[in-house]
């Protein structure tokens, strides 16, 4: 990879130009493009989605094997690495801001939406006799029961936190130069993570087969899939991200000065975890 | 300030062909392809307004049908803010804020062209539909205006899909880039640029970006929630599960009012420069005006249910929103004054960007007024949805940040292109714009007041003459752009006179210490700032 134009005078790094955000925007515009036409029963959709994927992954591992090359030849310093964790900062708040957004639909839809609705006088809606409750389906949905907090999602919550600790003791240790247990317990978090999401599969199957909560369940259900779902996702996509770590770490890189991306990927699993604490108080328990 | 570094030799020439464009991680360039993509756009949503008004010429169904004149204003709205506003102002941070800040590009150069890069797949999404239409697959693109109302649009045809998507590309690109100005204005500015001698261009856009981080994360939610009633049998936004479709209304004005400040607050930036350089005086109330942009954006994100006044809010909640939108026009009046101080007692001359820049002034300021009056929540029961609100909204976002634009690209075009652009055609195209602007938008007021409802294809025989003054103006105004073009493009063929690297007698700042045009790479070792 041709290092960009600046590195050698020792100012600010600007890389060269490079063909991997074009890449990737036509691997999304056709992911977007498949996933219209896939809502809509076209037989093109799953067509163009998949290759739309594959051009993003394609696209994604260069954009990285690049940035990872280029950190390798040292053309980072101090103020470069100040950019990527400032702009890692400004990512997770920005998806933080995203769950806040799912969490304030939650808390509108169950203290404003549902007691309105179950206001009205019987003159002035179709729904007589709708009594305001949490959880519910509303006035037209059937009947389901919700999944009992203490079972899978305390259990769950455990595996999170220990994860969180096990990638944190991962990165101390790291830096006081012991990379032979921080490649284990990177290695562990990976496990825990996976635990997480096989567990997190089983509660859904359940919820579908048994307790009869699904996605058509009214209010209660929408906001519990996309909130579980979303972090869900987001599990995962930390786990992409671990599992890179854990393939630097057992090729050599990162040392205690240079780290950055081991970093941003445990800020990344935290703010993974907080979300669940978060969710797992207001949509499991409460 | 002033720079001791004159930078001599620097910066090597541009890569050639296509992939200096699609490829490329200089901001210059990135700055050029947005403010290129929003001028196309800007075309296209006005070739759409053009469609409307012809529509609306006279008080028959004469070409089209309802159906398609919905999708028009939908489309019509979308691409003027997402496609137009947003990425002009966004190149204009694009090649500036490096240039302002004496760093070498913005801070993240190769996440800086995929901002842009997810742009054009966007809005081939957005007008797709029309075109698959051509074949006779699906039924056009979205009908539910660009505010996308539940449940309208939760029955609306497979246009709305493309929407949902496009919008997520938007999203993505718009988070992408302002985490980028974040991060270059807070990481790579010269030694000696402290904050507080940051240019007001720069920290308007830094509220800007700021807002964008916290607004569009609730759109980009509420589409998933969209996506998902319409396709995967969830009741967000249905009575039925016990959803709420005026929950849709909620996120997308919390994110929808402040777009109108991320839209106006990066030329609230530019235009006190332009002001101060062409009264010949030093800015003033910098500080006012910093204060101002934080408290607007802020403000900004407390009142978007001033929207909604006519939605069964409870009292309660409609007088807190009443208040505290009045409350907005605190800051925008400090604004206001702070203009009207940097030009007073001036040795102004009328160059073409502060003809600009003095509309901007006046127009915005009555779509301002205007605001108040649609604030007041037992007034607005009779405005709402009227041409009234058009008329408005109009003023405040054609009259502020498209005036703002064209001033500022009339004001930097010579440190573009390195040549003069034709003063005369610039006159022209000024006095041409704010009369035909006028006479399209003032005659809008009127009709809301007599009560003629937005978004029909079709009306009262009684709104009939103004509404022929409105189309008469619209068509003045779509033709006068044509002069907006062909001036910038005569510029950039390199037909005017040579410009100096300062251009104007009184600009001040480190973008005007280069040669115009700059070197392909600026500040690649940081100017020295006194
Ligand atoms: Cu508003």
């Amino acid at each position: 990879m041709n290092t960009g134009a600046h590195a050698e005078k020792g100012g600010y790094f600007v890389p060269s130009p490079s063909p991997f955000p074009i890449t990737l925007s036509v691997g999304l515009f056709f992911l977007c493009l498949g996933g219209a036409l896939l809502v809509n029963g076209s037989a093109a959709g799953p067509w163009a989605a998949a290759v739309g994927a594959a051009i993003m992954v394609f696209g994604i591992v260069a954009w990285f094997g690049a940035v990872i090359r280029e950190s390798r030849a040292g053309v980072y310093h101090k103020q470069e690495a100040r950019s990527f964790r400032l702009g890692m900062w400004w990512f997770i708040i920005s998806e933080a801001l995203f769950f806040a957004s799912l969490f304030g639909v939650l808390f509108y839809e169950r203290v404003i939406a549902v007691p309105w609705l179950a206001s009205f006088s019987a003159h002035f809606t179709p729904w007589v006799g709708f009594k305001a409750a949490w959880p519910t389906s509303g006035p037209a949905g059937a009947s389901f029961r919700v999944v009992n907090p203490w079972g899978i999602p305390a259990l769950n919550t455990l595996i999170l936190l220990t994860s969180a600790s096990t990638v944190t003791g991962g990165h101390d240790l790291l830096m006081k130069g012991d990379r032979r247990t921080a490649t284990h317990l990177v290695g562990l978090t990976i496990l825990l993570g996976l635990a997480f999401l096989g567990m997190q599969a089983r509660e859904f199957y359940d919820a579908y087969t048994t307790l009869h909560l699904t996605l058509h369940s009214g209010v209660y259900g929408a906001t519990f899939y996309i909130l579980t779902g979303f972090h869900a996702l987001h599990v995962t996509i930390g786990l992409v991200m671990l599992s890179v770590i854990f393939g630097r770490l057992t090729r050599g890189h990162f040392g205690p000065g240079d780290h950055f991306g081991f970093q941003a990927v445990s800020w990344y699993w935290h703010f993974v975890d907080v979300v669940w604490l978060i969710l797992f108080v207001f949509v499991y328990w409460l | 300030m002033s720079v001791m570094d004159a930078h001599a030799g620097e910066g090597e020439h541009a890569p050639r062909g296509i992939t200096r464009w699609l490829y490329t991680t200089n901001h210059k360039d990135i700055g050029i392809l947005y403010m290129v993509f929003g001028i196309a756009m800007f075309l296209v949503g006005g070739l759409l307004a053009m469609l409307i008004r012809a529509e609306l010429l006279t008080p028959t169904m004469r070409i089209m049908h309802p159906e398609l004149f919905n999708q028009v204003i939908s489309v019509h709205g979308l691409v003027m803010v997402f496609g137009a506003l947003m990425p002009l102002t966004a190149g204009m941070a694009n090649y500036l804020i490096p240039l302002m800040i004496g760093a070498p590009d913005m801070a993240l150069p190769r996440m800086n062209n995929w901002s842009f890069w997810l742009l054009p797949p966007a809005a081939i999404l957005l007008v797709m539909p029309w075109l698959l239409n051509l074949f006779g697959i699906g039924t056009g693109t979205l009908d539910t205006g660009w505010t996308m109302y539940a449940p309208l649009s939760i029955q609306s045809g497979p246009g709305m899909d493309f929407a949902i998507f496009a919008i997520f590309l938007l999203g993505l690109s718009s988070t992408l880039f302002s985490i980028n100005v974040i991060v270059t204005v807070l990481n790579t500015r010269a030694p000696g640029m402290t904050m507080h001698k940051l240019p007001l261009f720069v920290w308007s856009w830094l509220w800007t970006a700021l807002l964008l981080i916290a607004v569009f994360p609730a759109l980009i939610a509420a589409s998933v929630m969209l996506l998902a009633d319409r396709h995967f049998g969830t009741h967000f936004f249905s009575a039925a599960g016990g959803g709420d479709p005026v929950l849709w209304v909620h996120m997308f004005w919390f994110f929808g009012h402040p777009e109108v400040y991320i839209l106006l607050l990066p030329t609230a930036g530019i235009l006190p420069q332009i002001l101060a350089t062409f009264a010949r005086k030093p800015i003033f109330g910098y500080n006012m005006q910093v204060y101002s942009f934080g408290a607007i954006s802020l403000l900004s994100v407390v009142v978007w249910a001033h929207h909604m006044y006519t939605s069964g809010l409870p009292a309660a909640a409609n007088l807190y929103f009443m208040f505290a939108t009045m409350a907005i026009s605190v800051p925008v009046s400090i604004l206001f004054f702070c203009w009207f101080g940097t030009i007073w007692r001036g040795a102004m001359t009328f160059e073409t960007p502060m003809l600009f820049s003095l509309g901007y002034i006046v127009l915005f300021g009555i779509g301002g007024l205007t605001g108040l009056i649609l604030s007041d929540a037992a007034a607005d029961q009779q405005y709402h949805g009227s041409y009234f609100v058009v008329a408005h909204f109009h003023y405040t976002l054609f009259g502020g940040p498209i005036l703002g634009v064209i001033a500022a690209i009339y004001y930097y075009l010579p440190k573009l292109t390195g040549r003069m652009y034709s003063e005369k055609l610039g006159r022209w195209h000024f006095w041409l714009t704010v009369a035909a602007f006028n006479l399209t938008f003032f005659p809008q007021f009127l009709l809301g007041i007599d009560g003629m409802p937005r978004r029909i294809p079709d009306y009262a025989l009684k709104f009939a003459h103004l509404n022929m003054a409105s189309s008469i103006g619209a068509f003045f105004l779509g033709a006068s752009q044509l002069l907006f073009l062909y001036n910038i493009i005569r510029t950039a063929a390199g037909w005017g006179k040579p410009a100096t690297g300062r251009v104007w007698e009184g600009a001040e700042g480190l973008e005007f210490t280069v040669s115009s045009p700059p070197p392909y790479h600026t500040f690649a070792s940081p100017p020295v700032i006194r």
